[in-house]
């Protein structure tokens, strides 16, 4: 097992839960949000808001 | 043959070259989608969203108090990748790993208090990224990207200049936080040229949270130590100060893999799933980063 881990087992263990977070986030509506921020100008990152 | 492909990942995630003409940015629906590097998604160019603006977008609506979209899209990348992004798939790291091949009488690998300084850009993401956007929040609940508005000079570059350069009526309003935001890019970039990626050392949120990924990520660094022979040639050339002997996949590496090309002996290679191997039975055995040689 230990092994398992450090040879990039904790990493598939880890996107594994990676990919079910992100699959909630988009079943709950939060890529609306980024769409919306992401398709107008961004008045803070451009240094003006 | 890394620029290159940092170059031809930069023209591809900036691809809508109309937007550097007219001074309007991309607006269809690929910007749903985030892009593994720092790219602000008010670049005229851009084809998809910035994970750290769009983190804290989610972040500051009112909507939502939490990104498990951003999060586990952030958490994706990193377990598959760690940083191998900043080294290979960042506009802005290609952006100051160029200024740094300009000629420069003194160099700076590291200096005093540098170990330290590398801590900042944890305090960064948690400050700016993530506590900021969410409790210092307007009158209607939102919180600003505090990030991009006060730190990030990709922003600057890649929106703020391009864009108040093509638009009129976005010079006619610029103020103090422009001037602010102009001059954390311009010491930057003058820096890039004395010291190799200062943002990505010492600021960058997302090489934060990519690093805490690298110990254990499923592409990794990985040293023969049967074939090593312990020349230091490899801890030398490394861009991010990182020993790859001592610690292969330590949160600073990059996976830009000159360690790789200047082993005499290559000991070391890159690979998905790499298990550490280590000396022989009665060999002079070295501990290696989180690994017990008793394991194996």
């Amino acid at each position: 097992m230990g092994r398992f881990l450090t040879s990039g087992g904790a990493g598939i263990l880890a996107a594994v839960v990676a990919l079910a977070l992100l699959l909630f986030g988009i079943s709950r509506g939060e890529t609306a949000v980024v769409l919306a921020k992401a398709t107008r100008v961004c008045m803070e990152c451009i240094g003006i808001g | 043959m890394r620029h290159g492909v940092q170059a031809l990942w930069a023209v591809l995630t900036n691809s809508a070259f109309a937007g550097f003409v007219t001074g309007r940015i991309y607006t269809g629906k690929l910007k749903t989608i985030c892009v593994p590097g720092l790219n602000c998604y008010s670049c005229p160019g851009a084809r998809g969203a910035c994970p750290i603006g769009s983190l804290q977008a989610v972040i500051g609506s009112r909507q939502f108090s939490f990104s498990y979209y951003v999060v586990g899209f952030l958490f994706l990348i990193g377990a598959l990748l760690g940083r191998f992004v900043c080294g290979w798939l960042c506009p802005f790291g290609l952006i100051q790993e160029l200024l740094h091949k300009i000629p420069f009488p003194k160099k700076i690998g590291t200096f005093r208090g540098d170990r330290l300084l590398r801590k900042l850009k944890y305090a960064v993401l948690i400050v700016l990224v993530i506590l900021l956007p969410l409790f210092l929040t307007d009158i209607l609940g939102q919180g600003a990207p505090w990030f991009c508005k006060v730190l990030c000079p990709a922003g600057t570059l890649e929106g703020g200049l391009p864009l108040v350069l093509l638009d009129r009526s976005l010079r006619g309003i610029v103020g103090w936080l422009y001037a602010w935001k102009v001059a954390v890019l311009i010491v930057t970039l003058l820096a890039s040229v004395v010291i190799c990626r200062p943002f990505c050392k010492y600021l960058c949120p997302l090489g934060a949270l990519y690093s805490v990924f690298n110990p254990i990520s499923v592409f990794r660094c990985r040293v023969d130590r049967e074939t090593c022979v312990g020349c230091g040639a490899c801890a030398k050339v490394c861009p991010m100060q990182v020993d790859p002997v001592r610690t292969p996949n330590a949160p600073e590496c990059i996976r830009c893999g000159r360690c790789r090309r200047v082993c005499p002996t290559d000991a070391i290679s890159f690979r998905f799933l790499a298990e550490q191997k280590m000396r022989k039975p009665g060999a002079e055995t070295v501990q290696m980063e989180g690994v017990d040689p008793a394991d194996e």
